[in-house]
């Protein structure tokens, strides 16, 4: 049917900024980039509204002061840098802590509504790895609200447009449920200059090709290729997979976040986000035996920071100046390893995670307005009311801190006029994220991305690299593959579902939260035979909104960033943030020295089984003695090298072990 | 504890399709998406369907099932008995694209004809201040995901294709009471409500309330506030006066859709 009739041209449109993914990071930047002036498209694989982020909860991070007046952008920065195990591109770190407020209050003049102080002011919850509150919301759906608020703000851009040209879509645009496959570059240099992008309509599965100097990945993260996660089918990792395509390089993807507090029971939701702010608002750890273990796993970096016993810990919700927070909010990568060894050490709950309690800190009432969405989760979805029991909890695959190697103040990749924001883009979270701090970085980022694309475009002029004829028809060639294998009558034929199902085992088991070197040699096996498995996947029916087919697109990108993974994991000898090897279970501070930076070595094979990774080791820039300063001298001799301390801080450090050879 | 489910899912086209015929295994603790992606994975690679969190907060996964709106994530199995045939069907008020994907377009384009919130003059970011108790009620409906469940089961336009064009669907409505009710928005709300986005069809039959998936109070909270606020300016002789010599925001407009008794 569909295979006998001639493939249509593919429709074309011309834009000067290309966004691709709808979430908080692609409608902050096509904002930014519509409001300087330029014709933006918004691309995403869902409806509009749709996106990952409507799956935050806790908050937004941003020094605003609003409930402690002791935060500033400087205590910020230091959480971030000590969240990341200071791997974090610290000038990605500082432009957030300084920028994150004025982008909340931003988002008022959209019409947003956060919960509020007694003064009326925005209102700021306490989270893991934040000395202070931090984190504005609402209640426990802040990334409904962050989605909806920028959904509504493009609306009123397009009302303006209305006014303006009698066209809602004259300026801006959003092209939903429409995927892009391929990223197209003028010439054939790697660093030659983005052209446009290919893509078909989930609808119709007709093909689109957009001609644009300017391209924004905002495609978020890749946990669909886990088994256990909180992710949804969007995260295929489709702007890493694109990126890579296009030449563009990826930085440090060994570091996967397994957040905490998942659900485990029943199986069908396993995985599903359990909000951090259940234990920002009082909610506790305990093992089978009723122990709060979390005051066994406090690692000597943090010692300083949080509380040695339960009273203290208690004190610290009402006076935080005087006590140390307690445990259950130490970074999310210290208490997901400490979740996992309580259930190997056979202290787990009846469905495979611990407790989380808050029934017996809170009274009902507070829990069900300060946690409204995770009271009706667990009723609706497990049958568990939250205000009487405590729910079962365990890691669940959440954000990967990897991504596109960009320029701090740009956003822009190696490949000129490709730029990233969010989560496809790595740095900024260094070998960890803190919760709160995504939702802050995508409205940053996003913005810094869509201003320097919109002067990118309008740096060029008209001197704009063309698309030919030739990439559309490679391109279509590419994304009808599927449907091509009837053609090759030999070949046993693959389900999609299936090596999906497999590809997610493998990374789950062998590339999860605890690694060792054989099993990723093992993963990095199993992966090489999915991808020749992968190329010959037969899609059933016809081209009108076929998931067969869209997951068989998706898994060549899935396959790809998971090939990236594994050879990252494998590399780096050393265990920081989101990334333990039982192997080498310790920081090792001149491990921190470098980032992992992965590239194709044939970035023109789309993807294919002949294209290969390639990893080279690149120092980390070194950060500025002003940001240096921040931290306490002591503080800073457990991360860096003798010799990376600067000689004011060496100096002033009596006990620095003269004894110790002068390391690089 | 598993067993083999009778599922009956709509299967076809803007042209053409029927129900089809599913036997599907059934395990502990499932819920009605699952059943269908176990379709797609076994049995029928290429059903089509919407959906994204798998946790009622993206409102992708609406359907009807046994002829009730629901969102198929939230639908646990276990509420269904073992024995029973469970019909699976795509929105009826809007158009089918694809056996479970419909043509949701109506809401857009009505999303779009709501004036957008219009910041208060003078207050720059930061320095808006609000309290708790006013941000509330609005912040109710925005706890909307806008699964169009409501609009999808509102009778105006569920068989009534031509009462489109004059009436936004109480999602819409609602989101018309949100603005209103922003304790910092800069625009007359009401007037719009009756006159652009036909508040006057809504006879309170409170069927939006039922569906919410949200349990956010539409008709009690959202529609008959509006509906009140728009008879008092209307029987109030000064804002009446006010209106006739171009006082009252938004008296330019002066297109007026048939209401209903």
């Amino acid at each position: 049917m569909t295979m006998s009739t001639p493939e249509p041209v593919a429709e074309r449109h011309s834009y000067d900024v290309v966004v691709i993914g709808a979430g908080g990071a692609g409608l902050r930047a096509a904002i930014a980039a519509c409001e300087a002036g330029k014709r933006t498209a918004i691309v995403c694989k869902s409806l509009f509204g749709k996106a990952h982020t409507v799956m935050a909860e806790g908050g937004i991070a941003a020094s605003m002061g609003n409930v402690n007046s002791k935060d500033n952008w400087q205590v910020h920065f230091r959480d971030t840098m000590r969240g990341g195990k200071f791997l974090n591109n610290f000038r990605m770190a500082e432009l957030h802590a300084k920028e994150a407020p004025m982008r909340v209050w931003e988002l008022e003049t959209y019409g947003a509504l956060f919960d509020r102080t007694k003064e009326g002011k925005i209102s700021q919850r306490n989270f893991g790895g934040h000395e202070y509150p931090r984190l504005a919301h609402v209640g426990d759906r802040t990334g409904l609200e962050l989605i909806r608020t920028l959904q509504q703000k493009v609306v009123s851009l397009q009302q303006e447009d209305f006014l303006e040209h009698g066209d809602y879509e004259a300026r801006i645009k959003v092209f939903g449920e429409c995927a892009i496959t391929e990223l197209f570059k003028a010439g054939t240099e790697v660093d030659g200059p983005i052209s446009g992008a290919f893509g078909y309509w989930r609808e119709t599965g007709g093909f689109i090709v957009f001609e644009a100097p300017a391209i924004v990945l905002a495609t978020g993260g890749i946990g669909k290729s886990f088994k256990v996660t909180s992710n949804s089918w969007e995260y295929t990792g489709d702007g890493h997979a694109l990126a890579l395509r296009a030449g563009a390089t990826l930085l440090n993807m060994e570091f996967v976040q397994f957040h905490p507090t998942g659900m485990v029971w029943p199986p069908s939701v396993k995985g599903i986000l359990v909000t951090e702010s259940v234990r920002g608002d009082g909610g506790v750890l305990r093992n089978s035996e009723g122990k709060r273990f979390m005051f066994s796993y406090i690692p000597d970096v943090f010692r300083t920071q949080y509380a040695e016993t339960e009273e203290e810990g208690d004190r610290w919700y009402t006076d935080p100046d005087n006590n140390k927070r307690p445990p259950e909010l130490l970074p999310r990568d210290e208490v997901a390893r400490a979740i996992n060894s309580e259930v190997k050490a056979g202290r787990g709950s009846p469905a495979g995670g611990v407790f989380l309690d808050v029934s017996t800190r809170l009274k009902a009432e507070d829990i069900i307005k300060k946690l409204p969405s995770m009271h009706h989760q667990f009723k609706e979805l497990a049958d568990v009311d939250i205000t009487k029991e405590p729910m079962e909890v365990g890691p669940t695959c959440h954000y990967v801190m990897g991504g596109v190697e960009v320029d701090p103040e740009s956003a822009q990749s190696r490949v000129p006029g490709l730029y990233a924001a969010g989560e496809v883009a790595g740095g900024m979270h260094g070998s960890n994220r803190l919760g709160g701090n995504s939702l802050s970085d995508l409205l940053v980022f996003g913005k810094r991305a869509g201003d320097h694309a919109a002067g990118y475009v309008h740096s060029l002029r008209d001197a704009r690299p063309a698309v030919t004829e030739a990439q559309v028809e490679a391109a279509t060639r590419a994304a009808l593959a599927p449907f091509l294998i009837e053609d090759r009558p030999n070949l046993e034929r693959e389900n999609a579902y299936t090596i999906h199902a497999e590809l997610q085992q493998t990374m789950n088991d062998l590339v999860g939260i605890i690694r060792k070197a054989d099993e990723i040699e093992l993963a990095i096996k199993k992966l090489d035979e999915l991808r020749h498995r992968a190329d010959v996947a037969t899609v059933e029916g016809g081209r009108e909104f076929n998931p067969g087919w869209h997951l068989a697109i998706d898994l060549q990108n899935m396959l790809l960033i998971s090939e990236c993974i594994a050879h990252a994991a494998l590399t780096r000898e050393e265990s920081r943030g989101g990334h333990t090897r039982d192997d080498f279970p310790g920081m090792n501070p001149e491990w921190r020295k470098l980032n992992l930076v992965l590239a194709l070595d044939s970035p023109t094979a789309a993807g294919k089984a002949d294209a290969r990774v390639t990893l080279i080791k690149q120092p980390v820039p070194t950060m500025r003695t002003d940001l240096l300063d921040l931290f306490d001298p002591n503080e800073l001799k457990k991360y860096l090298t003798d010799a990376e301390l600067p000689a004011s801080i060496a100096a002033a450090v009596p006990d620095s072990p003269a004894d110790q050879p002068q390391k690089g | 504890m598993a067993y083999d489910a009778k599922f009956r899912v709509w299967r076809g086209d803007a042209y053409d399709g029927d129900l089809k015929d599913y036997s599907v295994e059934v395990n502990e603790g499932e819920v009605v998406l699952d059943i269908i992606h176990r379709l797609q994975a076994t049995q029928a690679g290429d059903l089509a369907v919407r959906w994204n969190c798998k946790a009622g907060k993206c409102g992708s996964c609406s359907a009807e099932i046994n002829g009730r709106p629901r969102l198929m994530c939230m639908t646990r199995m276990s509420t269904f008995d073992e024995a029973e045939t469970i019909t699976v069907t795509p929105l009826r008020t809007f158009p089918v694209i694809r056996d479970l994907v419909t043509d949701v377009s109506y809401n857009y384009e009505k999303a779009r004809e709501i004036p957008s919130f219009a910041p208060p003059v003078g207050v720059a970011p930061g320095d808006y201040r609000m309290a708790q108790i006013d941000v509330e009620r609005s912040q109710e409906f925005r706890k909307c995901i806008e699964c169009f469940l409501c609009n999808d089961v509102c009778h105006v336009i569920r068989d009534h294709e031509d009462n489109k064009e004059n009436f936004a669907g109480p999602r819409f409505l609602m989101r018309v009471a949100e603005l209103d009710m922003h304790p910092l928005d800069a625009v007359d709300r009401q007037k719009q409500a009756q006159d652009d986005h036909g508040l006057g069809y809504c006879n309170i039959t409170k069927c939006c309330t039922e569906v919410c998936p949200e349990h956010i109070k539409i008709t009690d909270n959202a529609l008959i506030p509006m509906k009140e606020r728009v008879a008092d300016r209307k029987f109030d002789p000064i804002v009446w006066l006010g209106s006739k010599i171009g006082l009252a925001k938004g008296s330019g407009r002066d297109k007026a859709p048939t209401t209903k008794p």
